[in-house]
């Protein structure tokens, strides 16, 4: 099936979210739509899908005009999408998963899951799922519950499949798998709608690459641009991809964690005996697919979860033994992973977001009478400092992008004299303009001497920052790799294999025998 | 800054991705918009915990003084409409509507009409009366009303917005009565001093009452919804216990405790050298109002405190990150609460009837709820909302005395009032108000634009 786009246009209020798209998806094609964060990708995925109406413009199946009342009318033209977030019952199985919504019913209404189940048995040998059809969801891996989706909109004869950042909750090994999959369709005729942010992951396996910016079709780009190339494409300037650094110039250990582990109240093990030594001056890298206990590990050196048993450190003194307050006044520098729930108020003001754990201090307040005038006076100052970008310290912060509030949080964090930054996902959902800055920051509150701790899930991220990369896997520490130590760079391969609970040496090992679709893709780009 | 951004863009990418999931269905399902474009999983956007109830609250107190207005404009209109079904001539009329409409709508107007006029001059100004002194009583007596309604309703706007639903100002006033009282009664003390002991008493007293929830609240997550509303069934129960007691009932003559010592009264405000011949009852408990509103706005606004408390109400998640106890803050908030309807109390006993009975709280209580809810919880906004209660109240005995309207119809209007603020989009449909807009764009933006940036 051809599917066009023409014309598009989506306002929302003073913004125009899509500005005249165009888009042709070829049958058995797989395009990539590539944009920032806020670019307007979704949007325009949710006008195809039935959930926008669109201002202006047609959508064409085959040459013929139609509209879309809603997904329903989507669904039944042969559109199916997966979304990043799974629309799926946790306590259902794949095969009433599947048949939710479109369930086969017999005489009186009687379901007949048995075609359901037989469906889903059909689609999963035909393009090598293997998925149970009586498994339960939630016993399921994410990967394996995306291939759900998958099935679910192939049963209802998708041909064409939109996949909204399939990767971003995927581990190496199940991206790899993943492509894998999107191959075995584009043969079987589906055409696929790729969207995405990550550059290598496009160059990897789109037939035909769309660039978005700002709402607008910025251009078109074939797979064998350079990541750089479509970087610039995609922000619009040239942007550099990997973080300037000196070496590290690491001192003496500064923070050590002994045996932490951390119990969740339903008794679930979120963080399992960890041991690790950050040294003054260097940035150890936490890495691990969401979900491994890096939040929690993190919270419990903030002091956020409680430790059921372990040593935590801080040049010599034990910080378990602190509140939160007083690991904070001990000067630590902490980022939440989560900005808009943890990091920052909302309806609080720019300036009163700066001094959100310094508001009782000189000079922001005397006794218990605060001083806005002081209050402002510094959110000038460090909004300047940070290069955040604002109207009024005194409007909500709100107002702000989401890299601006992350700057606001950072210049909060930094502007105390730190003994420890632990930063969270640092640059999630930011610009690569933000991103950049942010990563200077973080190497410059190294270079100042200050141990780092950056929990991320980017291995982009990880690779670019790190001075050693600790690999977390369902609690536990799989292995340290001291970056400095590698021959020819971290083998992405082995991190992606330790990030799915492999022994360092093993995913050495199988690494170097075995290259991945992405692997492989770095290598080519190496060699030209 | 040399660099001020340039609003249209990059404030303009976040608004649009915002409406999108404000517009967008299932739109918590992250159905494709900027949840989209986030980073991992897990994250499923806005990952809300604690944040739901605030939110709510968020919503009603967020809305502008315009809506306040509005609301107070569309209660008043239709309590009118209530007037004049009731009336009789229009009833009348209405019989032969077909035939002769206008006298329908002459009556019923004309009954609207009297029924307001009558409250203005039971509120405000009597231009009828003898003497200025008669003229402007009614005023004195909207005052005197708006006391209680101001203190208490300060106490529930600090509740507000520390994220908490304090139910229980009845319960508070009721315990912060019924000390203040005992002190002024069973005590001799010297002028001034025994007045200063009373009012504190009667703080304190409120005080403990408000921080039983608070610390049940902070100790063991107890809701304090519910906790604060059986409080006051016990505080209703306290209460006419006590007067059935030798100390509170001597005479053992009914329900109501000695008089209060005059040396533990507030003295009346406005002196006969003012206004000559006044018989007004407006006591200083009034001048105690204004200055509660000043620290309550001093506290909200410009203490270590009040920047807790507000932390905590908007997000406490956040304000636990950053270091804050929210415990404690929810305990400190309760007392602070409590001692304002203690205070509110005193204006009663020490003021306004100078004994206890056991309604001495009436339904300040419960008033005070709406008064901070109209006041939007703002200290000014509440004094403002308290003040026109209290005109209500007071208009309303001279509305049924002189026109054929119930008394009742004041409660229609303040329940209306309620229905409206807890109902923005409402007003908003009513006077065909641009739609949503700022709020749901300041809403949605909290949760989503930090996944879309």
């Amino acid at each position: 099936m051809k599917l066009e786009l023409r014309g598009i246009t989506k306002v929302f209020g003073p913004l125009v979210a899509n500005d005249h798209i165009d888009l042709v998806v070829e049958p058995g094609e797989i395009h990539a739509l590539l944009g920032e964060n806020g670019a307007g990708k979704s949007t325009l995925m949710n006008v195809l899908y039935g959930l926008y109406d669109p201002d202006d413009g047609q959508i064409l199946l085959d040459d013929r005009p139609v509209t879309f009342k809603g997904p329903g009318d989507a669904v039944a033209a042969g559109i199916g999408m997966v979304h990043q977030h799974f629309m799926l019952v946790p306590v259902f199985t794949v095969a009433e998963s599947v048949a939710l919504g479109y369930e086969p019913t017999g005489p009186a209404g009687a379901l007949k899951l048995d075609e359901a189940r037989r469906r889903v048995a059909e689609i999963s040998e035909r393009f090598g799922f293997d998925v149970d059809p009586d498994a339960l969801i939630e016993d399921l891996p994410v990967g394996v519950q995306q291939r759900v989706e998958i099935i679910k909109a192939l049963s209802r004869d998708a041909q064409t499949l939109i996949l909204d950042e399939p990767t971003a909750v995927l581990t190496p090994q199940e991206t790899d798998e993943l492509i894998g999959i999107m191959r075995e369709l584009k043969e079987a005729g589906t055409s696929i709608v790729f969207i995405t942010h990550k550059l290598r992951e496009v160059r990897a396996i789109a037939d035909r690459i769309t660039v978005i910016r700002r709402g607008k079709v910025v251009g078109e780009a074939s797979p064998t641009s350079t990541e750089t190339e479509l970087a610039s494409l995609m922000v619009g300037r040239s942007v550099s991809l990997t973080v300037d650094k000196e070496p590290a110039q690491p001192g003496e250990p500064a923070f050590s964690v002994e045996n932490l582990s951390v119990v969740s109240p339903t008794g679930t093990v979120l963080v399992d005996d960890v041991s690790f030594e950050v040294r003054s001056g260097e940035i150890l890298c936490i890495a691990g697919v969401q979900g491994n206990g890096q939040t929690e590990l993190a919270e419990a050196i903030l002091g956020l979860e409680e430790a059921d048993s372990g040593r935590m450190l801080l040049d010599g003194e034990d910080l378990l033994r602190l509140s939160v307050r007083e690991r904070l006044r001990a000067g630590l520098g902490f980022v939440p992973e989560d900005r808009s729930t943890d990091g920052v108020i909302s309806s609080f003001t720019i300036a009163e977001n700066l001094v959100l754990d310094i508001y009782d201090t000189e000079p922001f307040a005397r006794g218990i009478t605060m001083s806005p005038a002081k209050v402002a006076a510094n959110a000038t100052h460090r909004a300047e400092e940070f290069d955040v970008r604002y109207t009024d310290v005194q409007d909500p912060i709100s107002t702000l992008s989401g890299g601006n509030a992350q700057k606001v949080v950072l210049a909060r964090e930094m502007s105390r004299p730190l003994r420890l930054l632990v930063a969270s996902q640092p640059t999630r959902g930011l610009d690569v303009g933000s991103i950049e800055f942010v990563h200077k920051r973080v190497v410059r509150e190294r270079d100042q001497g200050t141990p780092c701790i950056i929990v991320s899930t980017e291995l982009d991220e990880v690779l670019g920052l790190a001075d050693r990369i600790a690999v977390m896997y369902r609690g536990r520490i799989v292995g340290i790799v001291d970056v400095a130590a590698e021959e020819g760079g971290v083998d992405r391969d082995m991190l992606g294999l330790m990030m799915a609970g492999v022994p360092m040496d093993e995913a050495r090992a199988q690494a170097a025998e075995h290259h991945s679709v992405l692997g492989q893709a770095d290598l080519e780009e190496e060699t030209p | 800054m040399s660099d001020k951004h340039d609003p249209s863009l990059s404030e303009g990418s976040d608004a649009g991705e915002e409406q999108a999931n404000v517009a967008a269905p299932p739109a918590e399902t992250g159905t494709g918009t900027d949840g989209a474009d986030a980073a991992p999983a897990g994250t499923h956007g806005p990952t809300h915990r604690e944040q739901d109830r605030p939110s709510v609250l968020h919503q009603i107190l967020s809305g502008s003084a315009l809506m306040s207005v509005l609301a107070i404009v569309l209660a008043l209109f239709i309590g009118g409409l209530l007037i004049a079904f009731a009336d009789q001539e229009t009833r009348d009329a209405s019989g032969y509507f077909f035939s002769r409409p206008t006298d329908t709508l002459a009556a019923g107007w004309s009954a609207m009409w009297d029924a307001y006029v009558a409250m203005f001059r039971g509120s405000v100004f009597d231009w009828q009366a003898a003497s200025f002194a008669a003229m402007i009583k009614p005023l004195t007596e909207s005052l005197v009303f708006a006391v209680p309604l101001i203190l208490a309703g300060l106490g529930i706007a600090v509740g507000f917005r520390a994220g908490l639903f304090n139910i229980g100002a009845q319960g508070q006033i009721i315990v912060g009565a019924i000390v203040a009282a005992w002190l002024g009664f069973a005590f001799d003390l010297p002028p001034v001093i025994h007045l200063l002991v009373a009012i504190l008493g009667g703080a304190i007293g409120g005080a403990v009452y408000g921080g039983i929830p608070g610390l049940l609240k902070a100790r063991f997550g107890a809701n304090e919804v519910i906790v604060t509303i059986m409080l006051n069934y016990i505080a209703v129960y306290l209460i006419s216990y006590m007067l059935k007691q030798p100390a509170f009932n001597p005479g053992r003559t009914g329900q109501r405790s000695p008089a209060v010592a005059p040396e533990a009264t507030y003295p009346l405000l406005v002196p006969d050298w003012l206004v000559p011949g006044n018989t007004f009852r407006l006591h200083w408990g009034f001048v105690v109002a204004i200055l509660a509103t000043l620290f309550v706005w001093w506290l909200l606004e410009r203490s270590t405190i009040g920047f807790e408390l507000r932390a905590a109400g908007a997000n406490p998640a956040a304000a636990r990150t950053a270091g804050m106890s929210v415990g404690r803050v929810i305990l400190v908030t309760m007392l602070i609460a409590g001692a304002l309807s203690g205070l509110a109390a005193t204006a009663q006993v020490l003021g306004t009837e100078r004994s206890l009975t056991a309604g001495v709280a009436a339904s300040y209580g419960f008033d005070a709820i709406t008064v901070a809810l109209l006041g939007r919880s703002r200290p000014w906004g509440t004094f403002f909302a308290g003040l026109l209660f209290g005109a209500l109240k007071a208009g309303g005995f001279l509305m049924q005395s002189l026109t054929a309207t119930p008394i009742d119809i004041v409660l229609v209007v303040q329940s209306i009032i309620v229905l409206l603020i807890a109902a923005p989009p409402l007003v908003r449909a009513v006077f065909r108000l641009p739609s949503p807009g700022s709020r749901s764009r300041r809403q949605s933006r909290s949760t989503t634009k930090e996944v879309t940036a």
